[in-house]
C-alpha cells in the first residue's frame, strides 16, 4: 500500500497530473435544460428521472447563492461544462476493460492495489461516470450490491426510487437541487439485512476535464442489523482555471445496522467543493461520517446525521486543513428527532500560511427527543500569524431534559512543545508535523491503517517548510 | 580538550532584556557527573535550555563546546544528534502521540537510520526494567496527563533510550517520592560509565546521596561562584547560600 496515497497538495499536490483523455462527448458549455435533457438522453433514462431533473432545475434557478458561508463569487456557472463522458462502457467489471489511459492513472493512484489488498469494493468515477465498478464476490452472494448510480435506476428501479431523493429532496439547499437536475455517477449501495461487510467499499472519484463539474449522487441503504464503511477519495490536475464538484449522499442506516462513511477529499485547489451529504439514521442503529477535507480551493461541506427514531445515535469527526488560498467551511449537523438517540461532533481544523478554516455546525433537538445526548467539540490550530480560524456553532434545544456539551478551543503552534521534540532529535519541521499529528490523533485513529499512515504523510509533507 | 563538555565564559539573555547569565564556566568531563546548584532564579535552568539550543535566549557572549566542537551554530535538534541531552525541569506534554511513537521517532533522528521494532522494543524493556515502570506507559500520549513525578521519571527513560554522551538533568529530583528517586537515580547511576558525562541540577543533598557527584558547583546571579565536592552539598544543606552570595558579589 505504500503507493496508494491519498495525498499531497500545493506545491507538492502529486496528483496534479492530467491524462491525454478526450471525452467521447462532453455537453455544451454552461446550464440549460438542453444540457439536462442531453444529459437524461446519454442515460437512457425513464421518463419520470428526466421530468424529477427538469424540476430541480427550476428549483436551482429559483434558489440565491448562499451568502452566508464561503466566497462563491469566483464560480461561474457558464464556464462549467455539466457533462463529460470517458469512454462508452460504464461499470467494467475489470480493471482490463477499462480504457488504457483512464486505467493507468488509477494504477497510479494506486487504487487495483488497494482493491485486491484492503479492500471489499471498488468503484471508480472519471469524469462524469463510473468506469469501473466491482465487489468482492461472496458479497455479491450475499446480495451485497454494489454498483454505479445508473446501474442501481437501471437493474433495481424499485429499490432505487424508494430511496431516492427522499433524505435530501432537490429543494434541500441550491446545490442539492443542483446535483439532483444534472447528477451523474456515484454508487448505489444496498447492504442486506444482517450482512456484514467487513473491509470497506471504496469509492474514488478523478475530474481530469478542465472546467468540469462532477455531481456524483450516492445512495447507499444499510438494511437492519447490517454493517459497512464506505470510503470516498477525491484527486483532480491543477489547471488554472476552476473546477466544480457537487456530490449528494444519501444515506438510510436501518434498525440495528452500523454505517461508516469516510472521506479523504483531496481535489486540487482550483476546485470548489459543495457537497450535500446526510444519514437517516433508524431505531438503535449507528452511523459515523469522518470527514477529512485537505484539497480544494473552497469546501462547504456538512454532514448530518437525522436520529430519527429512539437509541439512533451517530458521530461526526471532521479534519480540515487550509493552507494558503484555500478556505474549508466544515463542520457538521445533528438533528435529535427521538428520544434516547445520541450524538457526538468533533472538529479538529489546521490553518497554514494565510488559510481559513471554518467550524459551522448544527444541533437540534426536537421537543420530542428526551434525554437526547450530544457533545460537541471543535479544536483549530493555528500554524503561522496570518492563518485564520472561525466558528459558527448554531444550538436549538426544544427539550429540557437533554445533555449538551460543547467545548472549543483554539491554540498556535507552541514553541516549547517544539522545543522539546527538537531537543530529542526532530528536525524543526518533523516536531510541527508531530504535533499536528497529535492534534488530530483523536479523529485519525477511527480511519483504516492505510489512510492513518498517508494522512501522516500528507500532515508531514505540508508542514516542510512552513515554520521557523 | 576533547572528550569533555565546556561551557566558557557563556553570556545570555531572553531576546532583548536583561542579561540572565553572566559568564559562566563549567566543565565536565566525559565519565564524570558534576552537579550545579544554587538559589531559585540563579539561571541554572535558562543555562540548561541553552546548552540544549533553546532558540528563545540570546547568548550574547561565549561559547558551548561538546568534545572541543563548537554547537553555537547548530539547532537544537542537531545538539541532540550531536551527543546533547536535557531532563526538563517542566517536561512538556505533546497529547496525541504515544511515548512508544516518539520515543521511536527520536531514536532514529539520533541515529540516523531506521531502528527495527526488535532493537527499540528491546532497549525499551531494558530501561523499563530499571525504572520499575509498566509497559502501559508506552501507549500513553507523551507527557499528556502525566503526573509531575511520572512526567520526571519519563525524562530518565528517554535518557537511557537515547544514550546521549552529555546528560543535563534539571531538577528532575523535584516532586518524586523516595521510591521514586531511588529508582531514577538507578537509571542515571546506570548510564554511568567513561562514555557519559552529566549535569544535574538540584537543590537537594538527598539526590547525590544517590547518585554521588564528582564535583559541585554553586551558581549565583549567573554565574558559577564556587566548586567543590560532595562535602560542598552538604555544606550548603546545613548553612544555605547566604555566604555563597557573597562570593557572588566578591566576584561581580
Ligand atoms: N523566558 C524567560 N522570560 C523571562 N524571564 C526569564 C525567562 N527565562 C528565565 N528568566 C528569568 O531568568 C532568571 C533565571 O531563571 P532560571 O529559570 O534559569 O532560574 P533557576 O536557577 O533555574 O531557578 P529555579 O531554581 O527556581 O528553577 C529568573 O529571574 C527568571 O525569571
Ligand atoms: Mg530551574
Amino acid at each position: 500500500m505504500s503507493d496508494f496515497d491519498v495525498a499531497t497538495i500545493g506545491s507538492d499536490y502529486k496528483y496534479g497530473f492530467r491524462d491525454e483523455v478526450k471525452p467521447v462527448f462532453k455537453a455544451e458549455k454552461g446550464l440549460s435544460r438542453r444540457v439536462v435533457e442531453a444529459i437524461s438522453y446519454h442515460k437512457g433514462e425513464p421518463q419520470w428521472m428526466l421530468d424529477f431533473r427538469l424540476r430541480a432545475l427550476e428549483i436551482y434557478q429559483s434558489k440565491p447563492v448562499p451568502t452566508w458561508g464561503g466566497d462563491l463569487s469566483g464560480l461561474n456557472m457558464d464556464e462549467i461544462y455539466f457533462y463529460a463522458k470517458p469512454t462508452e462502457q460504464r461499470d467494467a467489471r475489470s480493471w482490463d476493460e477499462v480504457p488504457e489511459e483512464i486505467r493507468r492513472t488509477y494504477e497510479k493512484l494506486g487504487i487495483p492495489e488497494a482493491e485486491r489488498k484492503v479492500l471489499a469494493g471498488v468503484g471508480a468515477q472519471y469524469d462524469s461516470e463510473m468506469v469501473y465498478h466491482q465487489v468482492k464476490e461472496e458479497l455479491q452472494r450475499l446480495g451485497v450490491i454494489f454498483v454505479s448510480i445508473e446501474e442501481g435506476l437501471k437493474h433495481h428501479e424499485d429499490l432505487f426510487r424508494e430511496y431516492f431523493a427522499t433524505v435530501i429532496p432537490p429543494e434541500d439547499n441550491k446545490y442539492a437541487a443542483l446535483n439532483s437536475a444534472v447528477w451523474s455517477g456515484g454508487s448505489f449501495v444496498y447492504v442486506p439485512k444482517g450482512v456484514k461487510v467487513d473491509l470497506p467499499l471504496q469509492a474514488y472519484f478523478r475530474v481530469n476535464t478542465a472546467e468540469l463539474g462532477q455531481f456524483e449522487r450516492t445512495i447507499i441503504v444499510v438494511d437492519e442489523g447490517a454493517d459497512m464503511h464506505y470510503i470516498e477519495g477525491c484527486t483532480a490536475p491543477t489547471y488554472t482555471t476552476d473546477s466544480f464538484h457537487s456530490g449528494v449522499i444519501e444515506i438510510v442506516v436501518n434498525q440495528g445496522a452500523r454505517s461508516r462513511y469516510t472521506t479523504i477529499q483531496n481535489w486540487s485547489h482550483n476546485m470548489y467543493n459543495l457537497v450535500t451529504q446526510r444519514a437517516l439514521v433508524k431505531k438503535d442503529a449507528y452511523h459515523m461520517w469522518l470527514d477529512g477535507n485537505l484539497g480544494s480551493k473552497l469546501t462547504m461541506k456538512y454532514p448530518s446525521s437525522y436520529l430519527v427514531e429512539p437509541g439512533a445515535r451517530s458521530d461526526i469527526l471532521s479534519i480540515a486543513f487550509a493552507s494558503t488560498g484555500q478556505h474549508q467551511d466544515a463542520g457538521g449537523k445533528l438533528i435529535f428527532a427521538a428520544p434516547h438517540t445520541s450524538g457526538s461532533i468533533v472538529s479538529k481544523s489546521i490553518s497554514k500560511g494565510s488559510g481559513r478554516s471554518s467550524y459551522r455546525g448544527q444541533i437540534k433537538i426536537y421537543e420530542n427527543a428526551d434525554h437526547a445526548k450530544v457533545n460537541v467539540e471543535c479544536d483549530a490550530l493555528l500554524i503561522n500569524e496570518e492563518s485564520r480560524t472561525d466558528t459558527y456553532p448554531y444550538m436549538e434545544i426544544e427539550n429540557n431534559t437533554a445533555t449538551v456539551g460543547h467545548e472549543a478551543t483554539v491554540s498556535r503552534l507552541n514553541d516549547e512543545q517544539i522545543f522539546y521534540l527538537q531537543s530529542r532529535g526532530l528536525p524543526e519541521d518533523e516536531a510541527a508535523a508531530l504535533i499536528v499529528r497529535g492534534f488530530i490523533e483523536p479523529v485519525a485513529k477511527e480511519l483504516p491503517l492505510e489512510y492513518a499512515v498517508e494522512l501522516n504523510k500528507l500532515v508531514e509533507l505540508e508542514m516542510e517548510g512552513s515554520v521557523g | 580538550m576533547a572528550n569533555q563538555l565546556e561551557i566558557r565564559n557563556l553570556h545570555a539573555r531572553i531576546e532583548s532584556g536583561e542579561e540572565i547569565l553572566k559568564g559562566v564556566n563549567l566543565v565536565v568531563p566525559k565519565g564524570e557527573i558534576h552537579a550545579v546548584m544554587g538559589p531559585n532564579g540563579s539561571g541554572k535552568s535558562t543555562l540548561a535550555k541553552i546548552v540544549a539550543g533553546d532558540p528563545s535566549y540570546e547568548v550574547t557572549a561565549g561559547e558551548i563546546l561538546v568534545d572541543g566542537q563548537s554547537v553555537m551554530e547548530m539547532e537544537a535538534d542537531e545538539r541532540a544528534r550531536h551527543g546533547l541531552f536535557l531532563a526538563f525541569q517542566y517536561p512538556v506534554e505533546v497529547p496525541g502521540v504515544t511515548n512508544a511513537n516518539f520515543l521511536r521517532l527520536a531514536l532514529q533522528a539520533k541515529l540516523g537510520q531506521d531502528v527495527s521494532v526488535m532493537e527499540f522494543y528491546g532497549k525499551l524493556q531494558k530501561a523499563l526494567q530499571i525504572l520499575e515502570w509498566d509497559e502501559s506507559i508506552l501507549t500513553r500520549y507523551l507527557n499528556d496527563g502525566f503526573s509531575g513525578g511520572e512526567k520526571k521519571r519519563n525524562e530518565i527513560l528517554q535518557l537511557m533510550v537515547l544514550e546521549p554522551t552529555y546528560a543535563i538533568l534539571d531538577e528532575t529530583d523535584s516532586g518524586l517520592d523516595i521510591d521514586a528517586l531511588k529508582v531514577v537515580s538507578k537509571g542515571v547511576n546506570a548510564m554511568r560509565g567513561p562514555g557519559f558525562g552529566a549535569v544535574l541540577i538540584t537543590h537537594y543533598q538527598r539526590l547525590l546521596n544517590y547518585i554521588t557527584p564528582d564535583v559541585v558547583h554553586v551558581m549565583v546571579e549567573g554565574k558559577i561562584v564556587t566548586s567543590g565536592g560532595p562535602e560542598l552539598a552538604l555544606k550548603l544543606e546545613e548553612q544555605g547560600y547566604e555566604w555563597v552570595k557573597g562570593l557572588a558579589v566578591a566576584a561581580g
